[in-house]
């Protein structure tokens, strides 16, 4: 149970503050409403190298990480195809300063051709050793596009190529902030060692004087419903062959959803998980298998991987991926199996409370799906899901017309 | 009128209060350290065995006797443990390291009374089936060919190696490596090191007076072996090698991965906080003199870190990157002058302020919950030390000085000694 005040600023600021007397430090956590997602067909990977330029100085503060470390502060951000999260994690007794940092690069930034410069450097060298210099490190530059042709999901948070982030322009960066950067499209919660007051207080001083800017509406392209089972082929420079089959399940707010993370534990959480135990260890096909979700909030992506082992021929690792997801869709899972991804779920939100900054981004992130107190209904949520719902969920998921099948076949054994 | 242009004031933390264990030794002999806090209703239990090494070439080994014992006891196959785990939430990891392999199960209390016996089954009774030492060999020869094309792991292989040889901690293995674990070999191992007077337990959380009261019936009264254990032989002494570069050509690359550093010394040094901090200062933190560099100045990287490792019977200092194959020889220059810079001036004490408090802020921040004070305590206690380790790491880093960090310097940070890999390409 993670309790919480939350109030709203005349500019559009939501707030929110939980108490943890426990700990003597304390997060403060700013989402921006706005993820790869909202990028230009022609301009992707945007968002994220915006994200790098948050912290190349803002109007009244020449560099965000110098103060911060001075007041012992860690601090980072992520990008995701939905949200761009920043935070920061102090000793208690220095709240005010994140205030200070935070509410300045929600003010205006200093727009720096030289951060902007070296940015760009720096997040193309990213692109280079998460995405192209690793085997196997282009699977989502090639997946997404190949499972969404419409909606802005097909392209990665890293953007679909290096030309993209090489020519992002001043311009572009300084738009980009009036748009989505403003306090209506924020969250902001703050955590550990503090008081509702004294947040609020500080809230004031530091967030009410921004002006607002004007909240972004979403108007993003539905992908229509897929037809077709697709599929592409790579002939690749990695030492084993590798298969990817993708479906389209619900978002993350949509019915559903709960059965289908149920479904991923049953496939792939835990060494008994039906494809480990069934087609690692049993019938010796993979060396290794996953099945996981996006969990995007306008649909997600499920997806099954595995690596068939020398001896297993791609027909054979495919169709024997096929047999265990029909069989979930043929017969109802037994009451003990489902009951047993349920208790992962329940000693992993258990254990998700020990931990101060994650009790602070999933408030932020449950707050913009709609109400920070949902996520204190996730368990009951989870429990709800019964092994019909399960069947029902696995039946409209596992269907040959709504996949996409991304095969490496490697050089090595071509 | 706010002015945003002044920074609101701060204060230093200075010190930081630590949970210490109670200590209790089970009826034979066993140590275990408890350290109960926190409202969660659930417990961290770790195994720890010491290394017993026989042979220097015995490292795959222990990581292979470490992972295989959770497939299968007299009673119970594989798939029955991974099944009673699973069922019950848990957590139970094996984690071999360079001179301990731990077993750690996280589980909530009211699962314990089913999940204790289980990891006494496990730990007297593993039997390493064939058929899953065989699976395990020929999945682990998969995944090790996949990592074999990562240049950052191939880097860090030539790396250890070049550092300590072939002897323990420079023992990498070839693929081939994996045909040598044996039945006969796991089970030696098993039984030489899996006993109760080579085992620590380390419990954390809500650690109830029941919860002891399981651990002495099943590890203590219910844990006894007869042999007497056979000493470990003690790891050769050996002479660090010379700076050398080493440069592994990969075709096609588009980053190199650098790896470099040189043998050290041990966390009961001395000198060891004081590097501690000098560490900090060159590659340990974002606004290190690498990052603020490398990558926030020239852009060639998206990382730039260094690190000090202190084993039991050695130390080494490193530092690794992954950088655009053009940049990869102005790389190597950037790092030989950072390192020259520490040792010709002495910082500024403005800089060296903002260390120390961003190390204060970060080590007051790692402990989070009642496991982060046990594992601080593990990094002292198999180094053989106390928890006033702690008073004395957090004193130097409040007192020590932009001269004292310029001598640390010019006795470790010698650019000429440094081993440096590159795998990828160098004009």
């Amino acid at each position: 149970m993670v309790k919480f005040e939350r109030f709203t600023l005349d500019n559009g600021l939501r707030v929110l503050i939980h108490e943890d007397p426990a700990t003597p430090m304390a997060v403060v956590n700013v989402l921006y409403d706005v993820g790869a997602r909202d990028e230009h067909p022609d301009r992707t990977g945007f968002a994220h190298l915006f994200e790098h330029l948050m912290f190349g100085g803002s109007v009244n503060i020449p560099s965000y990480d110098s103060p911060s470390q001075a007041v012992g502060a860690q601090n980072n951000a992520f990008t995701s195809n939905d949200i761009t999260n920043y935070y920061i994690s102090l000793p208690a007794v220095n709240l005010e300063t994140a205030f200070w940092l935070e509410s300045d690069r929600m003010l205006g930034l200093a727009f720096s051709e030289k951060s902007l410069d070296v940015q760009r450097n720096v997040v193309c060298e990213e692109f280079k050793q998460r995405y192209l210099n690793q085997p196997y490190g282009d699977v989502w530059l090639r997946l997404r596009p190949l499972a969404y042709h419409v909606h802005p999901y097909q392209w990665a948070t890293i953007g679909k190529e290096l030309s993209h982030i090489e020519n992002a322009r001043m311009e572009d960066v300084k738009a980009f902030f009036e748009k989505h950067y403003g306090p209506e499209n924020a969250i902001l919660v703050v955590a550990g060692q503090v008081t509702t007051d004294t947040v609020k207080q500080l809230a004031e001083k530091w967030f009410g004087p921004i002006q607002p800017r004007g909240k972004y509406t979403r108007q993003l392209p539905a992908e229509p419903e897929q037809q077709e089972a697709r599929r592409e082929t790579v002939y690749a420079n990695v030492p084993l062959s590798s298969l990817y089959v993708a479906f389209h399940g619900p978002g993350r707010c949509d019915q559903g959803y709960y059965a289908m993370d149920l479904i991923s534990d049953l496939l792939s959480r835990g060494t008994s998980s039906r494809l480990y135990r069934g087609l690692v260890k049993e019938r010796q096909l993979f060396s290794e298998i996953n099945a996981y979700h996006t969990g995007s909030i306008d649909g997600s992506l499920f997806v099954v991987e595995g690596k068939p082992l020398p001896g297993t021929t791609m027909e054979e690792a495919e169709q024997a991926i096929w047999e265990e997801l029909h069989r979930l869709a043929g017969e109802q899972v037994s009451v003990y199996e489902l009951d047993k991804v349920k208790n992962r779920i329940e000693s992993t939100l258990v254990f998700s409370e020990m931990a101060l900054l994650e009790k602070a981004m999933n408030l932020a992130y449950f707050e913009l799906l709609g109400d920070a107190e949902n996520l204190n209904r996730e368990l009951a949520r989870f429990s709800n899901v019964s092994t019909q719902d399960i069947q029902q969920q696995a039946i409209r998921l596992f269907r040959k017309e709504i996949s996409s099948t991304l095969i490496y076949l490697s050089d090595a054994h071509a | 009128m706010l002015d945003r242009t002044q920074p609101p004031s701060f204060l230093s933390v200075t010190q930081l209060e630590l949970i210490k264990p109670a200590a209790v030794t089970l009826s034979n002999g066993l140590n275990v350290f408890v350290f109960d806090a926190g409202d969660q209703d659930m417990v961290r239990v770790e195994w720890v065995f010491d290394h017993l090494f026989h042979h220097e070439d015995e490292m795959l080994l222990n990581t292979g006797t470490c992972e295989l014992i959770p497939e299968g006891t007299h009673s119970l196959t594989s798939a029955q443990i991974a099944e009673l785990v699973d069922f019950h939430g848990a957590f139970l990891i094996p984690e071999p390291g360079y001179d301990q392999s731990t077993l750690t199960l996280f589980s909530l209390n009211k699962h314990l009374d089913e999940l204790l016996p289980l990891v006494k089954d496990l730990l007297t009774d593993a039997i390493f089936p064939d058929k899953e030492l065989a699976t395990y060999v020929r999945n682990n020869k998969q995944k090790l060919q996949v990592s074999l094309q990562k240049n950052s792991f191939v880097a860090r292989r030539l790396f250890n190696r070049s550092l300590f040889g072939s002897v323990r901690y420079g023992f990498v293995p070839e693929v081939s490596d994996y045909d040598g674990l044996t039945r006969d070999r796991l089970t030696t191992l098993f039984r030489r090191q899996y006993t109760p007077s080579n085992c620590t337990l380390i419990v954390s959380g809500k650690v109830t007076p029941q919860v002891i009261d399981s651990l002495e019936r099943l590890f203590g009264s219910g844990w006894q072996v007869s042999e007497k254990p056979v000493p470990e032989t003690p790891m050769p002494e050996r002479t660090p090698p010379n700076g050398v570069l080493k440069v592994e050509v990969r075709d096609g690359a588009l980053q190199s991965a650098v790896r470099m550093g040189c043998v050290s010394i041990r966390r009961s040094h001395p000198d060891f906080p004081g590097l501690q901090v000098l560490n900090t200062v060159f590659g340990g933190y974002f606004g290190s003199r690498l990052m603020t560099n490398i990558r926030e100045d020239k852009g060639y990287t998206y990382g730039i870190s260094s690190g000090i490792v202190s084993l039991k019977y050695s130390a080494f200092f490193t530092l690794a990157s992954e950088v655009g194959v053009d940049v990869t020889a102005a790389t190597l220059g950037e790092i030989e002058r950072e390192m020259d810079t520490l040792r010709q001036e002495p910082m500024s004490s403005e800089e060296l302020a903002v260390v120390k408090n961003y190390m204060m802020g970060s080590l007051l921040g790692s402990l989070e919950n009642v496991f982060s004070h046990a594992d601080k305590f593990k990094n002292v206690y198999f180094s053989g030390l106390g928890l006033d380790y702690y008073d004395r790491y957090t004193s130097v880093i409040n007192s020590i000085t932009p001269d004292e960090i310029q001598q640390l310097a010019k006795r470790y940070l010698n650019y000429d000694q440094m081993v440096k890999v590159v795998v990828g390409k160098m004009d």
